[in-house]
């Protein structure tokens, strides 16, 4: 059911990506920022393709925690990259769907024909994490800048108290709920009752693929090492599902709980970043076309008062870009579901399988049935590789453009991805 | 990385202490920037019997701006202008009675020969002689070559190029290598021509422009020189080394404006995956550099088959595997370069490097026998053996192992990688098409393996 009203556009073609090797949260990358690690990354592209003083269209990415001094913080990396100084870029923050919204926005820029080429990206650090001061000292600190005299200046510095030189810790937990997303992710896989083994499954299925893929080359392309790491450190080549189940649930209470670090991801620090362009563009410089992005879609959930679980809404964006384009969820070669956890991809799954979802909540006369497991997270998906929130979304989109070029022409993917404030960020890519 | 020791010899003091103590000098090599003349000074060009290439080097003399004057006489004025190059043309010995005429042009213009001076002397092959005095006479030529390398001092150098019958038209490009600062630390050496189709001219200053060159283990140390020059010289380059070297290799990329590719070229696909990476992105190539090599030094009695096996993968399957597979695909473009990385080690030999001397011996052995192959498709093949390089691998040797070995050559200093990676880029050149099979040393006349 394509719209035939769309007016013809172009769709931009992804030449390729680079990221670096993601870190758990203070080890490789403790003393690295998100600036050096973003212009490491784009300094890698740059060099993998060839573009040093070229001005592409526009650089976009993003970082979910943030400095305040990063207020502008592509633009910073690109004028420390060897990219053109004249590289226009800005900054997107849409939680972990950055990475992709960063590659949606370049995309349809492209597709409109008002930039020839681009490079989207994310990078993101627990480790460099921006603490802030409490609301109080802020506020004493605030009043203290502004003060005129003296004596003013003394009573604003008398209103400081100890309790409040602790400071804001950034925490992995939404602001509306005060729940860690892991334990948002809990109450979802207790509603679709998903079980601990069929997660810890799907976490070493993604551990093993990862490193049988390194080992056959095929990041080779897409990751550049950075300070001494060459493969992500998260990656367990040698996991089982014997050694995940001796792991204590981390999320979720009382017997039912079936969420350990293994079967979540980790907190991870990385950076990551694709290049888009015109076809024109690419072939003018030589360079490849490993797939075109199609179309995306993003969605939102009320999961503070609406009764859906915090990480469902790429379920509900799936099934409007499909609709959009006239497909069914059994059209594609490859799947790449971000594994924010391991419940989360399989909630999303027997969602879509489920009958009764579908039709109350998508308002779809059948299911839209369960996809070919064997075509699921190929090389590896989060659960390996780690999590740098706004960095996963490049990731999975230089990788995914990569399988389908080397998979031949007229090969579909989708990438789905959840991400917090209920949201959820999809695309589909085409060889 | 600086000399120290010869830093220390040319500073005041260390002139007068190493002068009176007898101490090595080591001069300060003159080393190659754009736009350098090809020598500091004068030439002279002399003649040992009938020989035919007088107006060819007095030609690429005269185009490179360099003074050609008469040939200086035995008892002539011994303090006039002092020499840039002596170049003698012993392509006309019929036997050794012809060499008097060389030692009588050769003494007194050497005694007027400034530092950093060269000293090139032409003859054909012996091999192709008529008479056994004849070839007696051609041979000579490399002792005189070599022993007066070993007698000039402050830098100067000796080569000899033999020129057969049918191939003087690549004299130029090879004499004005031996003449210029891109040849600071190849002293002592002969190569022999092979008649080819060689352009007359090339771009003086950019003799590699439009050229894609791929050069492996370029992240750091020699690769990363040789990646240096030959984007200088104007070419593409593509970067190559194993994932795991992929910053460095990313750094030096950007660096020079060429492309990086990670892949180790060992792995099975590696050929099929360069081939086709040069096609979609470059559409060919024109120069390959087999640079990548490893270590694993044992006693042979205490090595082990992984030592053995990796170094032998890497140092030469690899260059063979890559090169057939370029062969083989059509990608390689008409004039296209080999340059082959081999070692003194595998002239010389070294103990504990059984293993390492192998593949680079094998590496000789190699371009000598893919010669006429490339030669039918107008292209080249060759090799250089560096001999002590200082780089990042030598500062980490003991000090007294690393001085001594620094200072076994006739120029009384390592080479900088810097050295090997110009002798590579003047291989890659244009006019460097006679120049084929041949393994150029570049060990500032090693006392090893000569």
């Amino acid at each position: 059911m394509a719209d035939t009203s769309t007016p013809a556009t172009r769709t931009a073609a992804i030449v390729g990506g680079n990221r670096i090797p993601f870190a758990r949260s203070n080890t490789a990358y403790a003393q690295a920022s998100n600036q050096d690690m973003l212009t490491a990354t784009l300094d890698g592209l740059v060099a993998r393709f060839g573009l040093q003083g070229e001005q592409v269209g526009e650089v976009v990415a993003g970082a979910v925690l943030k400095h305040a001094r990063d207020f502008n913080l592509t633009r910073e990396s690109v004028l420390g990259s060897t990219l053109a100084a004249s590289t226009p870029a800005y900054d997107i923050q849409q939680a972990c769907g950055t990475g992709l919204e960063a590659a949606i926005l370049v995309a349809n820029k492209i597709a409109l024909g008002q930039i020839e080429s681009g490079i989207a990206g994310g990078v993101d650090t627990t480790s460099d994490a921006p603490l802030a001061v409490g609301d109080d000292l802020r506020r004493v600190l605030i009043s203290l800048n502004s003060a005129k005299t003296l004596g003013d200046r003394l009573k604003a510095l008398s209103r400081i108290r100890p309790g409040q030189l602790v400071p804001d810790m950034p925490r992995n937990a939404e602001p509306r709920t005060g729940l860690a997303m892991g334990d948002h992710a809990a109450i979802t896989a207790k509603e679709w009752e998903i079980g601990r083994e069929e997660q810890d499954e799907l976490a070493v299925r993604s551990h093993q693929n990862m490193a049988a893929a390194y080992d056959r080359g095929f990041f080779d392309d897409l990751v550049t090492p950075y300070l001494g790491l060459t493969r992500d450190n998260n990656l367990r080549p040698d996991s089982s599902v014997e050694k995940l189940a001796k792991l204590k649930p981390v999320f979720g209470k009382g017997e039912g709980a079936t969420m350990t670090a293994a079967n979540s991801t980790p907190l991870t620090d990385g950076a990551s970043a694709v290049l888009l362009a015109s076809d024109e563009w690419a072939a003018a410089k030589g360079l490849p076309v490993l797939a075109h992005l199609v179309d995306a879609q993003t969605a939102a959930v009320d999961y503070v008062h609406g009764g859906e679980g915090l990480l469902m809404a790429p379920a509900y964006a799936v099934p409007v870009m499909l609709a959009r384009n006239g497909l069914t969820l059994q059209d594609f070669d490859f799947y790449e579901i971000h594994e924010a956890f391991a419940s989360t991809v399989l909630s999303t799954m027997k969602a879509w399988e489920d009958p009764a979802f579908c039709k109350e909540k998508l308002g779809l006369d059948a299911p839209l049935g369960s996809i070919d497991r064997s075509k699921l997270n190929v090389n590896g998906s989060s659960l390996a590789a780690g999590h740098p929130f706004a960095a996963t979304g490049g990731r999975i989109v230089a990788s995914l453009a990569k399988m389908l070029h080397e998979a031949g022409p007229g090969k579909r993917g989708l990438i789905s991805v959840c991400a917090a404030g209920g949201q959820g960020v999809v695309a589909i890519l085409e060889s | 990385m600086a000399d120290w020791y010869t830093n220390f010899a040319n500073s005041g003091v260390g002139t007068t202490l190493t002068k009176q103590l007898g101490l090595p000098r080591p001069g300060v090599l003159r080393r190659y920037e754009p736009g350098d003349p090809l020598l500091e000074g004068p030439a002279v060009v002399g003649s040992a019997g009938q020989g035919r290439l007088r107006d060819t080097v007095t030609a690429v003399l005269k185009d490179a701006g360099v003074t050609v004057l008469s040939p200086v006489v035995a008892d002539g004025d011994a303090t006039g202008e002092k020499l840039g190059a002596v170049i003698l043309d012993a392509t006309g010995v019929a036997g050794p009675a012809d060499l008097a005429a060389a030692h009588d042009f050769l003494a007194p213009a050497i005694k007027r020969l400034r530092a950093n001076g060269r000293v090139v002397i032409l003859t054909d092959p012996p091999a192709g002689a008529d008479s056994p005095a004849q070839a007696a006479a051609r041979q000579a030529v490399d002792g005189l070559t070599r022993s007066i390398g070993k007698e000039l001092r402050d830098g100067s150098t000796a080569n000899a190029l033999y020129v057969p019958e049918g191939a003087e038209s690549g004299v130029a490009g090879p004499l004005a290598f031996f003449l210029s600062g891109r040849s600071a630390y190849v002293d002592g050496q002969g190569v022999t021509l092979a008649a080819a189709d060689v352009p007359a001219t090339q771009d003086a200053e950019k003799p590699l422009a439009g050229k894609v060159a791929v050069v492996t283990g370029a992240a750091r140390g020699i690769g990363a020189s040789i990646a240096d020059v030959m984007a200088r010289d104007g070419a593409h380059v593509v970067a190559v080394d194993i994932p795991a070297a992929g910053d460095s290799l990313a750094a030096v990329a950007n660096r020079i404006g060429g492309t990086a590719l990670q892949l180790d070229i060992t792995a099975p696909d590696a050929a099929q995956r360069l081939v086709e990476h040069l096609r979609e992105r470059h559409g060919g190539v024109d120069v390959v550099v087999h640079n990548a090599g490893i270590t694993r030094d044992k006693l042979l009695v205490n090595m082990d088959a992984a030592r053995w096996n990796s170094v032998m993968a890497v140092n030469l399957q690899a260059q063979l595997d890559i090169t057939q597979a370029l062969l083989d695909s059509d990608v390689l473009n008409p004039g296209a370069r080999v340059v082959c990385v081999s070692s003194q080690s595998g002239i010389a030999g070294n103990r504990g490097q059984t293993n390492y001397a192998a593949s680079k011996a094998g590496v000789i052995g190699m371009v000598r026998a893919w010669a006429p192959a490339f030669a039918e498709r107008g292209a080249t093949i060759n090799a250089v053996a560096p001999g002590f390089i200082v780089t990042e691998m030598t500062a980490k040797m003991p000090f007294g192992t690393r001085e001594v070995g620094a200072r076994l050559n006739s120029l009384q200093q390592g080479g900088l990688p810097v050295d090997v990676a110009e002798t590579i880029a003047w291989l890659s050149q244009p006019t460097s098409a006679g120049v084929n099979g041949q393994t150029v040393r570049v060990c500032g006349q090693s006392l090893l393996g000569a």
